[in-house]
């Protein structure tokens, strides 16, 4: 089998195992290439179908192109959508740097909707190389009462046994993409004709390698205008994906704290 | 904390304040020959369990010794438990040279102890490479060291170039776990990943343990330019058979000629990863691939000490320790033991809400329990006719037995008549077969030795499978004092048999005696009465327990009407 083929038909399994195991599961779609390419990996898993909600957190703060977008699949794809709302950043931890302190909103959101759609797992398009603590994810990662994430005590996890027992007011995320590389995603999009937002593409010299919101998310420079360039451009990059996300880079440790307190 | 290049992966604040790796990080990178997955696992022994994450994943591992301590026994314990994972391909680095004079005696000392220990775990040393590194200064990493040119080596990162890539699975023979049922549109498809081997259209597969057979009518895709009309090991896929059969998630499909084995007992080689010890007498869930059990340790037959590979006996075994045990399950499971197939023929053990441990199967000293002939047999015609499945979906309910055991007096046949009515007002096929009635006729030939009750239950058994086979749910009510004739009857139907334990001890039966059978028992007028003198033996894994001392009639009655609509009741 080829590398591609590989990696999606093991996103593919823990996309059946989490279906099968969990009750009221959605999956997060955060209108990206990595939720994207997730989602269009849910159509192969279950035939065409997309057996659960599909949630957008709306920060409000997306770019034009992206809301869009997220009209136009929502009906070409015949998703269940819904879009859970984000509490202003006045009321987010004062002590967290700027740029986390407004993605912690995101989390906030995100929690408000678990609790009311009652959601006992969520699939989430992270990937291991996108950012160190990722790296250190498991694929059924299992939540405290608070959505915490308790990075010190992992459950095992091998030869495909996830975590699929857990206790009430706990939850899962699963990340079905995990072993996947930012490299990967692109190939597998520009193999399947998947649809991008034009924004990763290059405008004036400039393009985003990563999607946030508009106040946090900065374009890199870049010439790469079609797909293949991109891939090209990747080969040869010594530029981080995640360079154009402030929160990323504000304290040592910010990304850790939003990670472990809910955060995708 | 000064800079460390392990921070590059030791990304948690905590593993950078106190220099340890906690978790597994993964990180890619590339040499001229390919691509990698550098999976980093932690060393330290309350980590194991995320070695083992880490390291379960992995083609090939790179066990790191620090020159100045040597094969300690941490390190055996890794070395040990990536043999028991089934890495073959171990390149050992010897690091920190630069603490020990860089040495080349230091150097040969630590090889020979390593190759010692390698060799006697079973590993085939011919390809396994061990280099004098410094990691922190780049000696032997990718550029060759010229501080201990004595080295003729290769580096580390030339010993990664030269492993081979895992052998493929697909010239096995095909395992192909369910893992779903779907029905999201008019087909209905069984979805699962193949193990090993391969499936094409047209070929006629055995589900295991159910033992029905089907064949593959199409492979279903989405959004693919062809359909396809083969599959092989590694595809997530789906098929539709030619035939309605009722199959669940955790059957194994293969081929007809080439099954996996059969058994409700089986060996295994486990590493335990529980805070509570594992104890003979525990029950766990088992999960093997996409199937669900749950099994009793019926033995630990040793423990592995890692140090000097000795085995010990114990009646515990403790976390991050090796063992053998018996694992036994309340029916039959398919399975195959580890050397013949290591994707099928491993298990993990779930205790409360967490994997607790994981095992290779052995079936050394066990037999295949797979029923002969059974191709060949009626049963087989009758199902192809009317498949059972039809049957389930017309009557609302799937067939099967509710086996009820337990003292005379526990309450038997007032819970099956009463449960009996209650059903019926309901719509289910149900019907009893009670004792006292059956011996008036199907065994009225047999009296109360030890093999005449033998032969009584024998007969019930496959009555009541005959009717469990037809649709019914039927209802037993017989003392069946022994486990091994229990045993026997949920043989001849693994998934059809429910065990039902009718609780009360002696002492209330005798005092209810509504029939004044112990009092004749007492005065010597029965031979052979059970409870008094002839044993009972409590069943140990009863798939309900019905305590009629604790609680009511209708109480009981709830407790069993609800087990049955959560068991047995199908959507049409
Ligand atoms: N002198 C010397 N020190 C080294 C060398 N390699 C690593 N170290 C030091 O050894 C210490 C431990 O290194 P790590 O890379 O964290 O060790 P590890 O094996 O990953 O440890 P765990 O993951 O926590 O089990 C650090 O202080 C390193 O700087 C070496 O070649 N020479
Ligand atoms: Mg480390």
């Amino acid at each position: 089998m080829e590398h591609l083929d590989i990696i999606e038909s093991q996103t593919i399994y823990i996309l059946r195992e989490a279906f099968n195991k969990i009750d009221k599961l959605a999956i997060l779609w955060s209108l990206g290439k990595d939720s994207n390419a997730l989602l269009w990996m849910v159509r192969k898993a279950f035939f065409g179908h997309v057996p659960f909600p599909v949630v957008h957190i709306d920060t409000g703060k997306k770019f034009p192109e992206m809301y869009k977008f997220r009209e136009r699949y929502t009906n070409d794809w015949q998703l269940d959508l819904k879009v859970g709302t984000c509490p202003p950043v006045e009321e987010m931890d004062p002590t967290l740097p700027p740029a986390a302190r407004s993605a912690a909103r995101k989390t906030a959101g995100l929690k408000a909707m678990i609790d009311r759609e009652g959601f006992a797992g969520l699939l989430v398009g992270i990937r291991r190389d996108e950012e160190g603590t990722r790296a250190k994810e498991r694929v059924f990662s299992p939540r405290g009462e608070q959505n915490t994430w308790n990075f010190r005590d992992q459950p095992p996890e091998f030869w495909d046994q996830f975590k699929t027992d857990f206790g009430p007011g706990t939850h899962l995320r699963v990340h079905p993409i995990l072993h996947w590389t930012e490299i990967d995603i692109w190939r597998y999009s520009k193999r399947e004709h998947i649809p991008i937002v034009d924004l990763y593409f290059s405008h004036n010299g400039r393009r985003y390698r990563s999607l946030g919101d508009q106040d946090i998310t900065f374009p890199v420079a870049s010439a790469a205008a079609t797909i293949d360039e991109v891939i090209d451009e990747l080969q040869h990059t010594k530029v981080a994906e995640r360079s154009g996300r402030a929160m990323d880079h504000e304290s040592e440790d910010a990304f850790e704290r939003l990670r472990a307190d809910g955060y995708m | 904390m000064p800079f460390e290049w392990a921070f590059l992966m030791d990304a948690l604040q905590a593993e950078r304040d106190q220099g340890i790796t906690i978790d597994v990080s993964h990180i890619h990178f590339r040499t001229p020959v390919r691509e990698y997955v550098l999976i980093d696992a932690p060393g330290h022994r309350e980590f194991l369990k995320n070695m083992v994450t880490g390291a379960a994943q992995a083609d090939a591992a790179v066990l790191v010794v620090d020159a100045r301590e040597g094969m300690q026994e941490q390190t055996k314990r890794h070395s040990y438990l990536l043999h028991l994972l089934g890495i073959r391909q171990v390149i050992v680095a010897i690091n920190k040279m630069d603490l020990v004079s860089l040495a080349q005696n230091r150097f040969q000392k630590l090889s020979k102890d390593v190759r010692h220990y390698l060799s006697e775990l079973g590993l085939d040393l011919q390809h396994t490479q061990i280099i004098p590194v410094s990691a922190r200064d780049g000696d032997n990493i990718v550029t060759r060291s010229i501080r201990m040119d004595w080295y003729e080596g290769p580096t580390l990162a030339e010993s990664l170039d030269g492993i081979q890539q895992p052998v493929s699975v697909l010239e096995m023979p095909l395992r192909f776990p369910v893992q779903d049922v779907y029905k999201f549109d008019e087909r209905r498809i069984v979805a699962g990943r193949i193990e090993t081997g391969q499936i094409r259209v047209g070929d006629t597969l055995m589900f295991s343990p159910s033992n029905k057979t089907a064949r593959v009518a199409s492979i279903e895709a989405w959004n693919a330019r062809i359909q396809p009309v083969a599959a092989r090991a590694g595809q997530s896929i789906g098929i539709t058979l030619d035939e309605q059969l009722f199959i669940e998630r955790g059957e194994v499909a293969s081929l007809v000629a080439n099954p996996p084995t059969l058994s409700n007992v089986f060996r295994g080689r486990l590493f335990w990863l529980g805070h509570a010890p594992l104890k003979v007498g525990n029950r766990y869930k088992m999960k093997l691939c996409t199937a669900e059990y749950t099994v009793e340790v019926q033995e630990i037959e040793r423990i592995i000490d890692v140090n000097d590979l000795g085995m010990r006996e114990s009646q515990e075994v403790e976390r991050n320790a090796v063992a053998e045990v018996v694992l036994r399950a309340r029916g039959l499971i398919a399975l195959d033991p580890f050397d013949y197939n290591m994707l099928t023929g491993r298990f993990v053990l779930v205790e409360d809400y967490d994997i607790v441990g994981g095992g290779l199967i052995s079936m050394e000293g066990y037999a295949d329990q797979r029923p002969t002939g059974i191709k060949s047999s009626n049963i087989f015609m009758v199902e192809h006719r009317v498949p059972e499945s039809d049957r389930w979906r017309m009557n609302g309910h799937r067939g099967g037995i509710l086996w009820m055991t337990g003292l005379s007096g526990a309450g038997k046949s007032t819970l099956a008549f009463s449960l009996e009515h209650y059903l019926f007002q309901r719509g289910y096929q149900v019907s009893v077969l009670d004792g006292d009635n059956v011996r008036h006729g199907l065994c009225s030939d047999l009296g109360f030795s030890p093999e005449d009750r033998v032969e009584n239950i024998r007969r019930v058994g496959h009555a009541a499978v005959l009717f469990a086979r037809a649709g019914f749910l039927v209802i037993t009510a017989f003392i069946s004092p022994y486990r091994a004739d229990r045993d026997r009857v949920r043989m001849l139907a693994p998934g059809l048999f429910h065990e039902i334990f009718i609780e009360a001890d002696l002492e209330t039966c005798e005092q209810r005696d509504p029939k004044g059978l112990y009092a004749k028992a007492r005065r010597g007028e029965i031979d052979e009465f059970t409870g008094v003198s002839a044993p009972y033996e409590p069943p140990k894994l009863a798939e309900l327990q019905v305590d009629t001392m604790a609680h009511s009639i209708e109480e009981c009655l709830a407790k069993l009407t609800d087990y049955v609509s959560r068991t047995f009741v199908v959507t049409k």
